[in-house]
């Protein structure tokens, strides 16, 4: 594992999300509490709608374009046949780590 | 062989290893203690009540002078101790050296001061020993305005005494939620509540930019630009170890004084450090369970005997009387974890359990705190709750209990709570009439009247039919708002005004809401009804809109978005139009389109470039259209009087002023206006949502079109004489709409559930006209704002946090 500094939580709203550019697409980071942050695709399986312009809700995002919601433990769509790919993330005293390497192997597969 | 030990700080830790080394061979150290404080040993933990006034400094002092007499303990207190000199193994007292064998650094923490102008006025004070208490104490004996900095444990405690002992106090918090360490939202809503009942004014996401004065304190300065009186101002942010006297003699110091696990510098096994200025693992201390842990580690190492410190979750009370919160382990961090939340909104109750992997991992509670040590010892023990899951929030004496009751939050409401707004009903007098026979809807209607004018109130009245009939009355199933509670639109609007619910925790915890905050069905519509209901009270939560108001533009289906800048009654000029054909052009704008809101819409606008567009015309004058809110939308005219040979009233300047006034506003959902300016109707006023017909005699107000799914021609609210009366009617009517409608309904459906008598009705009385007209005009002194302004200044959002393409390929 190689965690990336990638911003601190306050640059995040608060049941808000910011996403972070990588070679291989757009990764999400949500902001479900205070002090929780969850990192998955951005793109919507469905219509490839922005997840992170979508509503924050408890451990979940609401896709803007076509209410898909999706868990952001599991990255499971609810009632829906659809997944988003869901990232390892640490907070380490306010700031925010990605793992380099498992983005890595996203951009391989 | 008498070893010489010297103690530096005289606090509750190293009192406590005094202790232990005491008790176990009062002949293995000769002790000498040193306190900057001119006083020993005593119970820092109860200075709150000292500040209330419930205890003295006589009632926790722990060692007093004859005890350290008695104990052979040499003490220097009131003496600061400038350095430590290792190679000659002396502590430089203020008023001499002396030798030691071993040294132990008991410097605690000193409070954090935040750097802003003003810091070093006198009547500024810090909490952190009895000095600032007395200097508190002194400070409220003359009463006055006391502004606490900090809503965290300590600053509450501070705003609780000085609050007791008679100051009007404000606490400032930087974040959204009082304590929010140790609280969740809806725990810390409750605290709010509780303080906020005893006369203590919370402001939360308060940013404090100086402190003004002459000569002392005389007032808070807020980022915001507001100023608060301020007789006495408490610095209460934080603490940070006091390590200067360690970082000075050479010891590594990280955030604190680091040690290893018997509590020995990690530089120099001669010296020890224990409480709040020692770092062990990562972690720093301040709460007193860890540091007698510490403490005991620490007297057993100096003794010879093997013990280890080990770091345990610790729980966390709120010393304030009336305030009953617990919060222990972990509850907010982590992915894979489960809640289990229970409300009893009627009892000010809230509990809520953090689960992982069949193991408690953090609890916070409200209201009733009896089951917290229960708790606690589920957590630290690492229990498995896997069997007891289901009934595991009911506490240990679970016997069987159901839910919360749904219909509590009625049940609740004292009996003169005002359940019908259009007659001035309340819950006592529709009991009264229930218990006197009055068993359904129509007979409550007929005798009280209560529900029997607009009827949003229908779902209340059925529920007090409920409560008070039990099982003998029937309720019909109204649809809730959706699965997050019971509860339908209605009877939320109800209740948001009747129990004065002004932020979206106060909603969440007293109407029960099952999640928790909401889903992206119920929390703009929350958000709505909160802030047309207290437009100053409630913040504008941008979390709880869908993307288009967040974003205060259009999505479109290939994640562009849609610029359309104002243009006041649909008129423009050349500099304007030059500005919007630069802007096109600067930022590749594929798609210019005429709207048919009269209006100019650039189509494509990539969404990190927002903010500059928006910049760029708003430097030429045009401000944001709204074109992507639930608000109002545009006012369509035509050219009246001033160049039509059959205007016969000026509906160009009455479409441009009615623009003016109601710019800005949120509504139940989009409205659009017109104004013609004779029956011909060329802006094809009688299909918007208010659609003013100009005569010769006047102004034909109508409202209620559509021209969507449904068409629908407007009805005739009134027929008025003056521009002026036109003005105040479509104003008056606007705000009847903001404050009764439900969320997403157009004008026209929601004039169907209510019927325009009423509407005409209420629009038509000169006293209700006036305070609809001032309501919404005190709503507007908040939202008659450009957004686009506002966003242009906070561009860095609109942008990725980070950008990982640019690192170099492997």
């Amino acid at each position: 594992m190689s965690w990336i500094d990638i911003g601190h939580i306050d640059e995040v709203p608060l049941h808000g999300a910011r996403i972070v550019k990588t070679r291989a697409g757009c990764i999400a980071l949500f902001r479900t509490a205070e002090a929780e942050v969850f990192a998955a695709a951005d793109a919507c399986p469905h219509k490839g709608g922005p997840l992170s312009e979508g509503i924050v809700h408890g451990q979940s995002v609401t896709c803007p374009l076509h209410n898909w919601v999706f868990d952001l433990n599991t990255g499971q769509a609810q009632g829906e046949d659809g997944r988003i790919a869901t990232y390892p993330l640490r907070l380490e005293e306010g700031r925010i780590l990605l793992d380099g390497a498992a983005l890595d192997k996203r951009r391989a597969a | 062989m008498t070893e010489k030990l010297v103690v530096i700080g005289a606090g509750m830790a190293s009192g406590r290893v005094i202790e232990h080394l005491i008790e176990a061979d009062p002949d293995a150290y000769d002790i000498t203690l040193f306190n900057a404080e001119p006083r020993g040993n005593y119970n820092r933990i109860m200075l709150s009540p000292v500040l209330s006034g419930d205890k003295t400094y006589a009632d926790i002092v722990t060692h007093d002078d004859a005890w350290y007499a008695a104990h052979g303990v040499t003490c220097r207190f009131g003496e600061h101790v400038v350095r430590i000199d290792r190679e000659a193994k002396l502590v430089e007292g203020q008023n001499g050296p002396v030798p030691y064998d071993k040294l132990i650094i008991a410097t605690g923490s000193a409070p954090f001061i935040i750097p802003v102008p003003g810091k070093d006025l006198p009547g500024v004070i810090t909490y952190r020993d009895l000095d600032d208490t007395n200097a508190m104490i002194e400070a409220a004996g003359k009463g006055g305005k006391a502004v606490v900095i900090g809503g965290g444990l300590l600053g509450l405690e501070a705003a609780a005494g000085l609050s007791e002992r008679g100051m009007d106090v404000t606490v400032l918090h930087l974040m959204g939620h009082l304590m929010e360490r140790q609280l969740d939202e809806a725990a810390g809503y409750l605290l709010r509540k509780d303080l906020e009942g005893r006369g203590i004014t919370i402001r939360t996401q308060a940013s404090t930019k100086a402190i003004l004065g002459e000569d002392r304190a005389e007032a808070v300065l807020l980022e915001s630009g507001e100023t608060l009186g301020a007789d006495l101002v408490v610095m209460a942010v934080g603490i940070r170890p006091e390590t200067r006297l360690a970082t000075d003699a050479g010891l590594e110091v990280a955030r604190g004084i680091e040690v290893n696990a018997q509590m020995q510098s990690l530089t120099d096994p001669d010296i020890y450090a224990v409480g709040e200025c020692v770092e062990f693992d990562g972690h720093l201390f301040g709460l007193v369970a860890p540091l007698y842990d510490q403490a005991r580690v620490l007297a057993r190492s100096l003794l010879g005997e093997p013990d280890a410190f080990v770091v345990r979750d610790t729980a966390t009370k709120l010393k304030v009387t009336g305030c009953d919160l617990f919060s222990a382990g972990d509850f907010a961090e982590g992915e894979g974890r489960e809640d289990i939340v229970l409300r009893d909104p009627a009892r000010g109750i809230y509990k809520r359990l953090v689960i992982e992997d069949d193991r408690l991992v953090g609890a916070v509670m409200y209201g009733d705190t009896a089951d917290g040590n229960w708790f606690f010892g589920l957590i630290k023990d690492e229990t498995g709750i896997e069997e007891m899951r289901e009934t595991l929030i009911f506490g240990p004496a679970f016997q069987g209990e159901g839910a919360a009751d749904p219909l509590s939050a009625v049940a609740a409401l004292p009996p003169e709570a005002e359940i019908c707004g259009c007659n001035g009903i309340c819950k006592g007098t529709i009991v009264q009439a229930i218990e006197g026979g009055a068993a359904d809807l129509g007979a409550i209607r007929a005798q009280t009247k209560a529900s029997a004018s607009c009827g949003t109130c229908t779902g209340l009245v059925e529920q007090l039919l409920q409560v008070t009939l039990g099982d003998e009355f029937q309720m019909p199933t109204a649809q809730p708002v959706c699965g997050c509670t019971d509860l339908c639109h209605e009877d939320v609007r109800r209740l948001i005004k009747s129990r004065e619910l002004k932020s979206q925790p106060a909603v969440w915890q007293e109407l029960g809401w099952k999640t928790p905050n909401g889903c992206h069905v119920c929390r703009p519509a929350v958000n709505f009804y909160l802030l047309a209901d207290w437009p100053l009270e409630h913040q504008d939560d941008p979390q709880s809109r869908f993307v288009n108001e967040r974003k205060h533009a259009n999505i479109q289906k290939d994640g562009t978005f849609s610029v359309v800048p104002r243009m006041w009654g649909g008129i423009t000029n050349p500099r304007e139009l030059r500005a919007i054909a630069d802007a096109a052009e600067k930022y590749d704008v594929p798609t210019v389109k005429v709207t048919g809101g009269q209006r100019i819409d650039l189509l494509g606008v990539k969404g990190e470039d927002l903010p500059a567009i928006w910049a760029d015309l708003n430097r030429a004058g045009l401000v944001s259209g709204h074109a992507y809110s639930k608000g109002l939308r545009t006012v369509k005219t035509c050219v009246g009087t001033d160049h039509c040979r059959f205007g016969t009233q000026d509906s160009t300047g009455l479409g441009i002023r009615l623009e003016q006034i109601l710019w800005g506003s949120w509504t139940p959902h989009k409205v659009k206006l017109a104004v013609s300016g004779c029956p011909r109707n060329c802006a094809e006023a009688t299909c918007k949502d208010v659609g003013i017909v100009c005569v010769d005699s006047g102004y034909q107000v109508g409202v209620g079109g559509a021209a969507g799914m449904d068409v629908k021609e407007t009805e005739r609210l009134a027929d008025v004489a003056t521009e002026q009366e036109a003005i105040d009617v479509t104003v008056a009517f606007v705000q009847l709409y903001r404050e009764n409608a439900r969320y997403l309904d157009r004008p026209y459906k929601w004039l169907a559930k209510v019927g325009l008598d009423w509407v005409r009705a209420r629009v038509a009385d000169p006293g209700e006209r006036a305070r609809l007209i001032e309501a919404f005009e005190l709503s507007q002194s908040i939202y008659r704002k450009d957004p686009w302004a506002e966003h242009a200044k906070k561009a860095d959002r609109f942008r990725p946090l980070a950008d990982l393409t640019l690192e170099a390929a492997e």
